[in-house]
């Protein structure tokens, strides 16, 4: 059955030897080696391998290759004319369309289709034909915004740099850096660029939520299997079978032994050439199973009669946070008023559209690993221990990461290619399935909180009691930073005297719960911001007044007692949107007053956020190394990984600034172990604000030793020439002949290497202390409308305000508010994991082109003391606000309570007729 | 040795349907997804370039829809206005990606209780016409679809076209898919109708509803109860439990049982106004 198929791609004529029922991307991407189309899911649910077939759009992970002969497909690496881009190509990267670049291919090429039947299209036409791709990153707009500009609509408007921006590169709204190659499909991802001659990996794993097993006749299967040529499990583990992501938690086994806890675990890892490794039936694989009781809700955990998951972890308990300040029990049952939310809120999938994927290398007594991840040091350190080598025999050299969004922190395929690689003298790569990645990899926590808020009848807070249960999965993961996180931050940006929060992290028989934007904030915000909503109703006050009032201000402490005397945004924030709030009132009334409209309600909402930048209490430094080489171009060692986020380009406009020259001046070397120094991990909204400080504390270095070395002025520019660093002093030139320097060590004549670590205090045991140096604001305005006959609600307007200090590039900020308000989304509307149901991107669902608002952003700069260039973070910060933004904007419309999250049109309806009960009662 | 064949011709396909199992291949967005990995332990058939059986024809006798006509085939096509609803459906099936690949058979053989192109075509009465070397027979849709995942398809058997009888080429028509997100959804809830008025009332009336049980059935006792109604009769009517017997909702990861009966009366209200005030295609 191995007929040739001959076919043309991008206009040269191809043939294909693999078997006729190929999938149209395995051939592009194995055969072809066109790896620019990407492979997200394999079922036509994510659209990342879209590519024309005889200038039609299909899915090539549904396309046998038997079905494309004689025929023409266009793909990624077609656009582009050698050096000059497309013109959706360049409004891609000129626009900020691509972040992690993982799905621009599909989008470009439902562009090229788009455009090719329809000149003009409008922007339903563009969220129509663009609609079948998914993108997790951006929310969506600034691609619909690429495609209209390159068809030549007019009406986009860029993002605007900030003003006097004229000599510096912080405050410019640039396009990334890193752009071209994702615009261009060249960029290499995980799945990407593999050595010739890679053994292929599959995991075997748990069918079971908790379970027993045996291993079956392994050299049978072997000998049957010519093919495969290795099954590795427990018992070939050298090192450390336990990893975690922090020190005490690592409790979690890469292959677990005779038990497994949750659906997905990996028992096993069969290693054989790739095509024997693909058709591998797993059903054939010698294992027997014996299924055990399981619990995955948290409350059955707690009962008496529960099965443990952990011996040295009793009652299923991993931890509990607390924090409290003032007198909560008086101030609670002694106040005006009191009200009550409890909310609940279920796992949520990150939903990258990158699946884990990587491939490793053992060279001499060292191994290496190329693929994605959001943490160069803490893999290599996790690697060493469990391979029982020293970290210097491990080097990490991260691919470019399709997506991460905190998931991507912990190890997952990395040990299992690392020991298959080391023991079997060639290559071994993995790429998880979709349905792989759902399954076993950290998801956000669960929560069930109970909340109540007193206040008194002139609107001040009186008093906050909190308690949230976490459903912390399996192993611990990142749950104990969700535990001590959620009560620092539960109060939201507000002053709070009397406050207590506890919460509580249980183990059950599901993935780990780990880190996902927010560590549980976002959760826990939602019974917060509602609970101020129905308080504010309760008093008679507008919930915008009433958060001004209670909002928090420089020189007033936080519920753990920290005071800032500067930095504090929050007043700004909502100030920025107080006009907006009253136009959206107005809107409002002039929708529900018509009687045209009668059945569909309009409704408006706020949600607001604090969130603290960096590691909670504790040291978590960066190291950002400058240098400069002989040819004059500047090398940043820039390991703060760009997961999609912008810190390639973000680092670099603060490193220039520090230097006092133009970013075109650069080149980036990546977070690769061996070369780059550990900039610490891409989470908490550190990056910029940490690793940002150590690039501008080592570009002002570097850029002391230049002028120390030339002996100039302060003042003095720096600009290069080839060979050669110019200086201009005043009236005073001068060439600085770089030729005749000596190099150091790494091959540089000057070099700066600096670290940043936040100035923090450590948590008492009533959780009062300075967790953050920094922490950024936000507060979102959401307008929607909600159909009272089948409860579905359809977003209009979300109106921004983020304190981000400084918008070190407003482009990118505004990517990030996009992007996170489209993860918010999701968790309000629509997004829930069911361990066991929702495994795939059909039945779990992320929102799609057709889902997003219109975006206003109002990007606040109240400067931080401890910022780069006053700098705050904010990856995180974007989604915590959309959640309870919808929910308050849900309630205005038509007096439905939903904070049993996702509010999807069933629940919202039975909370419409719950109220509507409600109100004939009275 | 599992074997590929790609029948140029709708007699060589039948031929080998003859005398063995198959795993037949169309547009391949439901066998991918669902067997794609295994696909090479599977005798696969290839049916993609019979071009006999694409394409639609219209004439006096009714219109015949190809078996391996695409979604995106049928929502361009010039149809009358009864078609609207099979022509919306068409643009709601997966995203444009799918609609380029997916057949309208395919849709019907996959037999999903969620498949869009159902109730439009039930609502035009649609037949299944099946070919073997035996002949060709002709079923109702109804009688064609089974259950879930489950036709009436016999070994050695085809699906050649999908016929709509003459007398269904009257009226207008409209779908509605109700889902959790805009696009690439599977609904919880869909209702199609074909719709025929005379002096502001209803003459005559065709209503479906998809995924509220485990095929799409269509609701005889309401369309009987509505004929000689007006549309602005519609709210006052008491919708007896007796309209619903044909459907049996449940409660799944989409929406819960209850939800699908209380949006079942809107959707339908709302698409019977829809189609009485469609004016042009789309």
């Amino acid at each position: 059955m191995n007929n040739k198929i001959s076919f043309k791609v991008n206009g040269n004529e191809v043939e294909s030897t693999l078997p006729q029922h190929a999938r149209l991307s395995k051939v592009l991407r194995d055969e072809l080696n066109l790896e620019g189309t990407k492979v997200g899911c394999d079922a036509g649910d994510c659209g990342a391998c879209s590519v024309l077939i005889d200038g039609e759009l299909v899915c090539a992970c549904l396309t046998a290759v038997s079905q494309v002969e004689g025929k023409h497909v266009e793909t990624v690496e077609g656009l582009a004319a050698n050096d000059t881009l497309h013109g959706l190509q360049e409004s891609f990267l000129k626009l900020g369309a691509a972040q992690c670049g993982i799905c621009t291919p599909g989008m470009l090429m439902s562009a090229v289709a788009l455009l090719k039947h329809n000149e003009k299209p409008s922007r339903e036409d563009v969220e129509y034909a663009l609609g079948g791709v998914l993108c997790r990153c951006t929310g969506y707009t600034k691609i619909i915004d690429a495609v209209l500009d390159a068809s030549g609509s007019g009406e986009i408007q860029s993002v605007t740099s900030s003003n006097g921006v004229e000599n510096c590169e912080v405050g410019r709204a640039l396009p990334r850096i890193d752009g071209e190659a994702k615009v261009r499909g060249d960029e290499k991802f995980g799945a990407d660029n593999w050595p010739e001659n890679t053994l292929l990996l599959r995991v075997i794993r748990s069918p079971f939520h908790h379970a027993k097993f045996t291993l079956g006749d392994v050299d049978n299967f072997l000998s049957s299997n010519p093919e495969i040529y290795k099954v590795f499990s427990v018992k070939d583990v050298v090192g450390d079978n336990f990893h975690g992501v922090i020190p005490g938690f690592e409790d979690q086994p890469v292959f677990a032994d005779k038990i497994t806890r949750y659906k997905g675990e990996a028992i096993a890892a069969i290693v054989g050439e790739r095509e024997a490794v693909e058709n591998l039936n797993n059903e054939i694989f010698p294992v027997s199973w014996e299924e055990l009781p399981a619990h995955i809700l948290p409350l059955d955990g707690l009962r008496k009669d529960a099965v443990q998951l952990h011996e040295n972890m009793p009652n299923n308990i991993l931890t509990k946070g607390y924090v409290e300040c003032g007198d909560v029990e008086n101030n609670i049952s002694n106040s005006d008023y009191l009200v009550e939310v409890n909310s609940k809120t279920p796992f949520i999938e990150h939903g990258y559209i990158e699946p884990e994927a990587g491939y490793a290398i053992r060279k001499n007594d060292r191994i290496e690993i190329h693929g994605c991840t959001q943490t160069a040091f803490m893999n290599r350190f996790s690697i060493a221990k469990f391979m029982g080598i020293n970290e210097e025999n491990v080097r990490i050299n991260p691919s470019a990461c399709g997506g991460g969004f905190g998931s991507k922190i912990d190890l997952s395929y990395q040990p299992l290619i690392a020991l298959a690689a080391w023991q079997m003298d060639r290559p071994v790569a993995v790429c998880y399935t979709r349905n792989e990645s759902i399954q076993s990899t950290t998801k956000r926590h669960p929560s069930e909180i109970k909340l109540r808020l007193s206040a008194d009848k002139n609107g001040k807070i009186n008093a906050l009691d909190f308690e949230g249960i976490f459903n912390t999965g399996s192993y611990a993961s990142w749950g104990p930073t969700v535990a001590s996180r959620v009560p620092v931050h539960a109060s939201g940006p507000y002053c709070i005297k009397n406050y207590r929060a506890n919460s509580l992290a249980v183990f059950t028989h599901t993935a780990p719960s780990g880190a996902f934007r927010g560590f549980g904030v976002p959760q826990s915000a939602v019974a917060q911001e509602c609970a101020f909503d129905l308080m504010a109703e309760k008093i008679g006050m507008d919930p915008l007044e009433f958060r001004k009032l209670n909002a928090l201000e420089n020189g007033v402490p936080t519920v753990t007692g920290q005071i800032f005397d500067s930095g504090v945004g929050i007043k700004d924030c909502l100030d920025a949107l107080t006009q907006p709030w009253q136009e959206a009132a107005e809107r409002a009334k002039a929708w529900n007053d018509n009687s045209k409209n009668q059945g569909i309600r309009y409704g408006y909402g706020l949600g607001t956020c604090w969130y603290g930048c960096g590691n909670t209490g504790m040291s978590n430094p960066s190291t950002i190394r400058i240098g400069i080489k002989k040819d004059g171009r500047v090398v940043l060692h820039q390991g703060a990984i760009d997961i999609g986020q912008g810190a390639n380009t973000v680092i670099t406009q603060i490193a220039a600034d520090a230097i006092g020259i133009t970013i075109d001046a650069f080149d980036l070397i990546g977070a690769d172990s061996d070369v780059t120094p550990d900039a610490g991990k891409t989470s908490a909204s550190r990056q910029t604000f940490i690793s940002g400080n150590a690039a501008r504390i080592s570009g002002e270095a570097l850029r002391t030793e230049i002028l120390r070395h030339a002996n100039v002025s302060k003042d003095a520019k720096i600009s290069f020439d080839e060979n050669a660093i110019l200086l201009q002093d005043g009236e005073n030139q001068q060439r600085l002949d770089l030729k005749s320097l000596k190099t150091n060590d790494f091959g540089y004549v000057f070099m700066s290497e600096e670290s940043y670590d936040p100035p923090t205090k450590p948590l008492d045991e009533k959780g009062q202390g300075e967790p953050y140096a920094v922490y950024g604001y936000g507060a979102q305005l959401m307008e929607l409308l909600v159909d009272e006959a089948l409860g579905t609600v359809k977003l209009l307007r979300l109106t921004t305000a983020h304190d981000v200090g400084k918008a070190i590039n407003p482009l990118l900020v505004e990517g990030q508010i996009e992007g996170g308000s489209a993860q918010g989304i999701g968790l309000a509307l629509m997004e829930e994991f069911l361990p066991g149901r929702t495994e795939n991107l059909h039945d779990y669902l992320i929102p799609t082109m057709g889902d997003m608002p219109e975006f206003k952003h109002h990007l606040v700069e109240v400067a931080d003391p401890h910022g780069p260039y006053g700098a705050k973070g904010l990856g995180e910060h974007v989604l915590i606000p959309t959640a309870p933004a919808i929910l308050n904007a849900i309630y205005k419309a038509c007096g439905a309570q939903v904070y049993d999250l996702p509010a999807t049109p069933d629940k919202v309806l039975a909370a419409i007729k719950r109220s509507k009960k409600l109100t004939k009662k009275i | 040795m599992v074997r590929f064949e790609r029948p140029q011709s709708l007699e060589e396909a039948l031929g080998l349907l003859q005398n063995q199992q198959w795993q037949v291949l169309a547009g391949g967005t439901d066998i991918y997804p669902a067997i794609g990995s295994k696909l090479h332990e599977y005798d696969v058939l290839d049916i993609s370039r019979l071009s006999e059986i694409k394409g639609i024809t219209l004439n006096k006798k009714g219109c015949r829809i190809g078996a391996l006509t695409t979604w995106r085939e049928i929502w361009q096509a010039q149809l009358p206005p009864a078609f609207y609803a099979l022509q919306q459906a068409a643009r709601e099936v997966g995203s444009i990606q799918i609609q380029n690949s997916a057949t309208i058979a395919g849709n019907l053989c996959n037999a999903s209780p969620a498949a869009d192109g159902v109730p439009p075509l039930m609502v035009l009465d649609a037949q299944i016409e099946l070919t073997s070397l035996n002949g060709t027979r002709h079923l109702p849709i109804s009688e064609f679809i089974l259950g879930n995942r489950q036709t009436a398809l016999n070994e050695g058997e085809i699906v050649s076209a999908i016929i709509i009888p003459n007398q269904s080429l009257l009226g207008k028509s409209h779908f509605s898919k109700l889902g959790a997100r805009r696009y690439l959804v599977i609904s919880i809830a869909m209702v199609a109708v074909r719709l025929i008025m005379n002096d502001n009332r209803i003459r005559g009336l065709a209503v479906s509803v998809g995924s509220c049980s485990v095929v799409a059935r269509r609701l005889k006792a309401l369309e009987l109860a509505l004929v000689g109604k007006s549309l602005s009769e519609l709210d006052e009517l008491a919708w007896g439990d007796d309209f619903f017997v044909d459907i049996s909702p449940i409660d799944d990861v989409r929406a819960t049982k209850k939800y699908r009966k209380d949006a079942i009366k809107p959707l339908i209200i709302r698409a019977i106004r829809a189609a009485a005030q469609e004016e042009s295609k789309l």
